[in-house]
């Protein structure tokens, strides 16, 4: 092998587009929103934050250990009541309303969860169903604590004057200072699911999904395993679903219902599931059409289903796994046509 | 409380729970076959529904249209299942259980527009055939005829079912390919037939009782999302594809929901969903149900 070639594979080994920080350019132009973007901009932007969070933690189960949780809405909605009431009833900060709104999600998820993992495949996604309606029943109708079907409105947004002290926030709207704030603690969750997801507990758990009985085999003790990944799930939905209260300026029964979760799992399905970067790729994408495509017809969900059933018979996949294989094949011709 | 009061709830409990039969048999016999979680086939309610009340405008405005429109409604319904499972459904069978609910979920997104699209926002209603308006006092209780018919329908087609399903030739390849698909397939039977054949009888299920609620409440969107949640309870407490769990399913579930509603008035929604949740934790294939592999 002469000089050039072993320069050439360490090229291919290390291209320069994996030596580019993409995830911190992504960051820094989604923190300059607020400063080239409308105000509209910004409020997509937030939504877009999280309802990725969201995704993300959806994915955990579904695309990392393998579970088809439908019922996933029931942790998000937890997670926002908890903030919701907190601030709101007891006017509690944020900064304890929204861990706490965590606490209550892995809660939720810890008791719920016990009773799921012991279930399989489509017994699973009934009975998460089923918790995910009871969570909606009492949301529904326990008046003195969720406001019923009035639901909790006008939740306070957190203070965050302080943020006026940073240079160039002197002037910003409250809705700009939340969406730093949303981006803020969402690009640190998603850092902490990338750190779980790469670590011996993330590994195992995609040995569970692609072989549960090897995985058994071998000593690991798979329902403790998807209860701990239910939980950390269920902590990332109740942030994303506090975040969510707040940016929405109330908490509804609504968002309990079961279709809530037929929504993100399109999310993450549509980004593609087998990737990390799938689910805000989705969440992305769903958020932007579904504003361009409600400025011309009222008929969203039809749009949806259509998109759900072409990403289901053509790129099952998503948008990155579709990319990814597109980029691979190119990459294979070139490498074809050099050799 | 008196006892006409009790047993006119109960004489409520079990119109539900017939009703709900005639939605979730379809529901259960298409799981139990083809081991797909239909979530459209509330869809296919509601577009009974609104089939039904189109048919009785094109028909003739008069009571007696109302029988010819929902069979007619109905059959409508079935066809448009069989298209579905022929052009679509039939090549996600090899696919995980995940992407034939996504599947099915987009046609309940799908439907529900097309059906809004159709038929506007607006609440449509059907009167009440001729021959059944007035009521019958029994044991003090006021029973609609139209209630009592709905009664005897859904153990007609309980009975008519299982006579179907434990007699007959069709019956017997039905049941085989709910135990054993491949082997079915190996003796060169017509599996991809049965299956076609089994969302066509579902569909038309679905767009029966559809197509018989008009009369006894109105025609709304939303009304796909709403009954599909009921349906899975009643199926999940007698046993996902078992057709007599279905029966005694409904049974439960319309009087827990009747009764509960007496004892704990804002909580029955509650119980009904904690119900579906005891069962499956403590016996995931229902009461009547068989575990499955």
């Amino acid at each position: 092998m002469s000089g050039a070639d072993i320069a050439l594979s360490r090229r291919v080994a290390w291209p320069l587009w994996r030596r580019i920080p993409w995830t911190l350019i992504v960051f820094l132009l989604a923190a300059m929103v607020p400063f080239l973007g409308s105000r509209y901009d910004t409020f997509l932007g937030t939504q877009i934050a999280i309802e990725a969070l969201f995704a993300v933690s959806l994915n955990l189960l579904l695309g990392t250990t393998g579970l088809v949780s439908f019922g996933h809405v029931a942790y998000f909605g937890i997670g926002a009541y908890a903030c919701g009431i907190l601030m709101k009833t007891y006017d509690v900060s944020f900064w304890i309303a929204f861990p706490a709104a965590g606490l209550a999600g892995a809660l939720g998820a810890l008791i719920f969860g016990f009773f799921c993992v012991r279930l399989s495949k489509i017994y699973f996604a009934m009975l998460t169903l089923a918790f995910s309606q009871i969570v909606w029943a009492i949301c529904f109708k326990w008046n003195d604590v969720t406001g019923g079907d009035q639901g909790l409105p006008d939740i306070p947004y957190p203070d965050l004057d302080w943020l006026s002290a940073i240079p160039g926030f002197g002037d910003s709207s409250i809705g700009d200072r939340f969406y730093i704030l949303t981006l803020v603690l969402v690009a640190l969750s998603l850092a902490v699911v990338w750190k779980i997801t790469r670590s011996p507990f993330g590994r195992m758990l995609t040995t569970i999904r692609d072989n549960p009985e090897r995985a058994a085999f071998i000593g690991l003790n798979v329902r403790a395993y998807e209860l701990a990944a239910f939980v950390v799930a269920g902590i990332f939905a109740g942030f994303a679903g506090a975040l969510f209260g707040i940016f929405n300026r109330g908490v509804f029964a609504d968002y309990v219902f079961w279709p809530k979760s037929a929504e993100v799992m399109i999310m993450t399905i549509l980004g593609g599931m087998n990737y990390f970067w799938g689910p805000p790729v989705g969440a992305f994408a769903l958020v932007w059409l579904n504003q361009e495509i409600t400025d011309y017809t009222e008929y969203w969900p039809f749009v949806l289903g259509a998109i759900l059933l072409v990403l289901l018979y053509a790129f099952p996949g998503g948008i990155v796994g579709g990319l990814v294989s597109g980029f691979r094949h190119l990459r294979h011709q070139l490498t074809a046509r050099r050799a | 409380m008196a006892a006409s009061f009790l047993f006119s709830q109960f004489v409520g409990g079990l119109t539900t729970a017939m009703f709900l039969f005639l939605i979730a048999s379809g529901l259960s016999l298409v799981f139990g076959v083809m081991r797909v979680i239909n979530f459209a086939h509330g869809s296919f309610y509601m577009l009974g529904a609104y089939l039904a009340w189109q048919m009785v405008r094109w028909l003739h405005p008069s009571a007696e249209s109302f029988w010819p429109a929902a069979l007619l409604a109905a059959s409508s319904v079935a066809l448009l299942g069989v298209i579905v499972e022929r052009l679509l459904l039939r090549f996600l069978y090899g696919r995980e259980e995940l992407y034939q609910l996504l599947f099915t979920y987009a046609l309940v997104l799908i439907l529900g527009d097309a059906a809004k699209f159709a038929w506007g926002t607006a609440q449509l209603t059907v009167s009440r055939p001729a021959v059944l308006n007035g009521s019958i006092d029994i044991l003090g209780a006021t029973v609609p005829y139209y209630n009592l018919f709905i009664m005897l329908l859904g153990l007609a087609i309980a009975l008519g079912g299982w006579r179907l399903l434990s007699g007959s030739g069709a019956g017997r390849m039905v049941r085989a390919a709910s135990y054993d698909r491949e082997m079915l397939d190996a003796l060169g039977a017509n599996v991809g037939g049965i299956y076609t054949g089994m969302f066509a009888v579902s569909s038309f299920l679905a767009g029966l009782s559809g197509a018989l609620v008009t009369p006894i409440s109105s025609i709304v969107p939303g009304m796909d999302v709403e009954i599909i949640v009921q349906a899975f309870i009643v199926v999940v407490i007698g046993g996902l594809g078992s057709f007599w769990g279905t029966f005694w399913g409904s049974l439960i579930y319309g009087l827990v929901l009747s009764f509960g509603i007496l004892i704990f008035p804002s909580f029955s929604l509650f119980s009904v969903f904690a119900l579906m949740a005891v069962i499956l934790i403590v016996r995931p294939w229902g009461l009547l149900g068989r575990p499955i592999r």
